[in-house]
């Protein structure tokens, strides 16, 4: 495949022109430190030569302005690539506040994603261009890792908690999803295609595309909220056994041991799975723990579910 | 001094023959050279599993061995490499052999403590055989949970406890190795005329017996989890799986520091004797190994970025990576001055030295990139990490081991090597690695995932030039091996000083007496006082 040789790989997202800036600039940078090098090197290398074995060198021990000189230079260079891989990197890991989220799971030796309109799809993930996308996934087994390299994002899936990686893709066309956490025998075919889509393309292939069985995650979370029982503690008027979950995504919430913590799709998650990893303070320690009783798709569903849970009636759910 | 054999003089080697004499000796020299024979048995071994690794991926798919075996075959190699070849390989060997000699002492400060430490690193060698005889192990040198813990089906708990026992004769070989540096040195022998090499071994010992208990309870804590299924490390039994990682990288990350510390110590030994020159900058290069040593320990994180530590914390482990950068680079501007205005005598060790300085320079440098959080987030997990650490730890380490090896070779048997055959093998090593590792840098950055068996087709053409370069690579590193033993038997004899050099290792007969030296040397000047000697040709 001697056509598919490149240097680059293709850039597809808002972060990749901006990975790659920097790409290119670290290379600049060192490339210069090391032609010094080497051109040094081969210059002595050949005007000092002695064939002979019987020369003695100059009586030179040290320089103490060189020393700092090449101490000086490389340190505040350092500290220059340092502020600007820094800015890069939380261009990376903080996503823009609306975002179009989407839930996955990895098991060896397979991704799963699930939208919020409720279509399911394994090793395929269908986003559109133009859309700031997070996507939310943990593992059910061993570690993991979501690398899409045409958007130069990566995260570990860990057993056990959320991680999220969030683009915007700039490109129509279909890209490589890898597993870049090593996960046993099949750890190199649990790879996956990533389809960015026009609007109207992503519009159309939502409407007819994946299996949508059991409705939205909205309308499967909210099944779940009534079926598990949550919604015969978490009154939404804040009088019942466990605190109202109305609003409290993203809201900063008071614990017993008075830590304050942010209440993320971590948070939630644990909340539901290891309930008493984490008291809310004024509320008693009582809720069950929902471990082994309901599943990773059904976690995401019951979050997104209380993330709709909003002050003056249910948010707009993300997608549309 | 005429060097003229009238009858045999009697030396370490042939003073007894039996095979006693060489299991129970408690001569470093004799150590050393035992430890020579496991070490080379162990690269040889992960050589093989790495010729393995590189005949499957000459293809995208995966035809020469099934997934379990390759998975096998990289974790196999890494193990086999790591913990048996590069850490023990320059301290080991060429530090037990001449760091006695060189500081102008009859032995260790405890050889008896020195011979167990081989004997703890051969049962741990013998365990880690075992596991491979009984069907290998399968997940990655990093044996990270809770794939290791619980998900893997191969010979984790063997292997495990292999490293673990090895680990010991880490432990006991800094500990020693510490003792003999503070109270054995000859008299006037000063820290600051210390060689080079001797600090470099003093800062790894100091980091293999603060580091190496951290890898040794870690590795405890997974065989109880696996075994025992105490919970430690995987969420189901209550564990995190991410405290591993933190406690793997708090000994591996600085382990990386033992591998090439040593190998460093090594370079500024054979640059000054072969360019006739001090060292530049002597306390400079002496206190970076120290700060390495050092702040190698803060530095582990960076393992990390994509695992989900906090991004704040992810600034500090990044900002402390590139704090560390700057003592190595420090040593690379020093032995590059070094050179000017040198006699520079272009000897096979001192070529190795070049391709020391060529590979470690982009390993080095390509560690930049990693430190950059920005980049890391892409890099990490690909081929360009793999690169990177090949060009650190083989590029780097085993090139100083190599140049080592050459330099004092002709101490160690007696025995010059053909100095033609050894500048090639140089020459072949350097450009068939630059040729296996130099592309895999560029599939690291187009996404190529590491430990990948099968791989989309666009990558094909970048693997086939790092096999084809491996090829050159094997050919470079099995010539040594056919000279070295051609010249035991048909070498000329080396003579006390064939480089003509300066050093205490030099100043007694090659090989050495059984006892080092018939009277202990009085020092009185500082290491590679070369313009100041009047050097006589051999």
């Amino acid at each position: 495949m001697l056509s598919g040789f490149q240097l680059f790989p293709e850039q597809a997202s808002t972060l990749a022109p901006e990975v790659d800036s920097l790409y290119l600039g670290v290379i600049s940078i060192t490339a210069f430190f090391a032609i010094i090098v080497v051109v040094c090197v081969t210059y002595f290398a050949i005007k000092y030569r002695d064939h002979t074995g019987d020369k003695v060198g100059a009586p030179i021990t040290g320089s103490v302005p060189l020393e700092l000189g090449w101490s000086l230079i490389p340190f505040f260079t350092a500290i220059g690539i340092f502020v600007w891989a820094s800015v890069v990197f939380f261009h990376i890991v903080r996503a823009p506040d609306q975002t179009l989220e989407i839930y996955s799971t990895g098991k060896r030796w397979m991704w799963r994603f699930q939208h919020i309109d409720g279509q399911r799809e394994i090793n395929e993930l269908h986003v559109p261009i133009g859309r700031p996308v997070r996507v939310v996934f943990t593992s059910e087994d061993v570690l993991h890792d979501l690398f899409i390299p045409a958007f130069r994002v990566k995260a570990d899936a860990v057993p056990g908690r959320y991680s999220a990686i969030w683009f915007e893709a700039t490109k129509v066309g279909e890209y490589h999803l890898f597993c870049a956490e090593y996960c046993g025998t099949r750890h190199s075919g649990m790879i996956g295609t990533v389809y960015v889509m026009e609007q109207a393309d992503y519009q159309a292939w939502l409407g007819g595309g994946g299996t949508t069985a059991g409705g939205s995650m909205l309308q499967r979370g909210e099944a779940l909220f009534t079926q598990l029982a949550c919604v015969t503690c978490h009154l939404s008027d804040g009088t019942g056994r466990g605190p109202s979950l109305v609003g409290v995504y993203g809201s900063q919430v008071t614990l017993d041991s008075g830590a304050v913590v942010t209440a993320d799709e971590s948070y939630l998650r644990e909340s539901i799975l290891s309930s008493q990893a984490k008291t809310v303070k004024g509320y008693e320690r009582v809720m069950p723990t929902f471990q082994g009783l309901i599943n990773e798709d059904g976690v995401a569903s019951l979050i997104e579910y209380i993330k709709s849970l909003q002050a003056g009636g249910t948010r707009v759910a993300s997608a549309q | 001094m005429e060097t003229m054999v009238v009858e045999k003089p009697v030396t370490y080697i042939n003073h007894a023959h039996t095979v006693s004499s060489w299991l129970l000796t408690k001569d470093h020299k004799r150590i050393g050279i035992l430890y020579l024979i496991v070490v080379s048995t162990a690269f040889a071994l992960g050589g093989i599993f790495a010729t393995l690794i590189r005949m499957e991926l000459t293809t995208p798919a995966g035809d020469l061995l099934s997934a379990d075996v390759y998975n096998r075959m990289f974790t196999m190699h890494g193990v086999t490499m790591v913990f048996f070849v590069l850490v023990p390989a320059v301290p080991a060997v060429l530090g037990n052999f001449v760091m006695p000699l060189m500081i102008g002492a009859r032995d260790v400060a405890f050889p008896r403590l020195n011979l167990l430490s081989w004997y703890v690193f051969t049962v741990g060698f013998l365990f880690t055989i075992a596991s491979m005889v009984l069907g290998g192990v399968d997940t990655g040198w990093t044996f990270y949970t809770p794939y290791s813990s619980q998900g893997s089906e191969s010979n984790v708990l063997i292997t495990g406890i292999g490293v673990f026992i090895t680990g010991f004769s880490s432990i006991l070989t800094g500990l020693n190795f510490m003792v003999t540096i503070h109270r054995m040195r000859a008299p006037g022998m000063t820290w600051f005329r210390l060689p080079l090499f001797i600090w470099a071994l003093y800062s790894t010992s100091l980091v293999m017996v603060l580091g190496t208990p951290v890898i040794a309870i870690t590795l405890l804590m997974l065989v109880l989890e696996r075994g025992l299924h105490l919970g430690i490390f995987d969420p189901r039994l209550g564990g995190d799986p991410v405290l591993f990682q933190h406690l793997f990288w708090f000994y591996s990350h600085p382990a990386v520091y033992i591998m090439i510390l040593p190998p460093m110590g090594v370079i500024s030994e054979v640059i000054a004797c072969f360019s006739r020159k001090n060292v530049f900058g002597y306390s400079f290069v002496a206190f970076s190994s120290l700060a390495i040593a050092v702040f190698g320990f803060l530095v582990w994180a960076h393992h990390l970025f994509v695992a989900g530590i906090s991004p704040y914390s992810a600034l500090i482990f990044s900002f402390l990576s590139f704090a560390v950068a700057i003592p190595s680079a420090v040593k690379t501007f020093n032995w590059t001055a070094t050179l000017y205005k040198g006699a520079i005598w272009w000897k096979t060790p001192m070529m190795f030295v070049f391709g020391f300085l060529g590979l470690f320079l982009v390993g080095g440098l390509t560690g930049v990139f990693l430190a950059s959080l920005g980049l890391d987030i892409h890099l990490t997990d690909t081929y360009f990490v793999v690169a990177h650490f090949h060009y650190i730890m083989v590029g780097g380490a085993i090139m100083g081991y190599f140049a080592g090896l050459h330099y004092w070779w002709p101490k160690m048997t007696g025995r010059m090597y053909n100095d033609t055959l050894g500048k090639l093998a140089a020459l072949l090593i350097f450009v068939g690695f630059n040729l296996t590792f130099g592309p895999q840098f560029i599939l690291g950055y187009l996404g190529m995932p590491r430990r990948y068996h099968v791989y989309p087709p666009e990558f094909q053409v970048l693997n086939v030039l790092s096999s084809a370069g491996a090829s050159i690579l094997a050919v470079g590193y099995v010539l040594p091996a056919l000279y070295f033993l051609y010249s035991l038997k048909f070498g000329a004899p080396a003579g006390a000083n064939p480089w003509k050099a300066t050093g205490l290792e030099w100043t007694t007969q090659s090989p050495p007496l059984p006892e080092n030296f018939l009277t202990t040397p009085i020092v009185t000047e500082g290491a590679y006082h070369y313009s100041k000697r009047e050097i006589k040709v051999a």
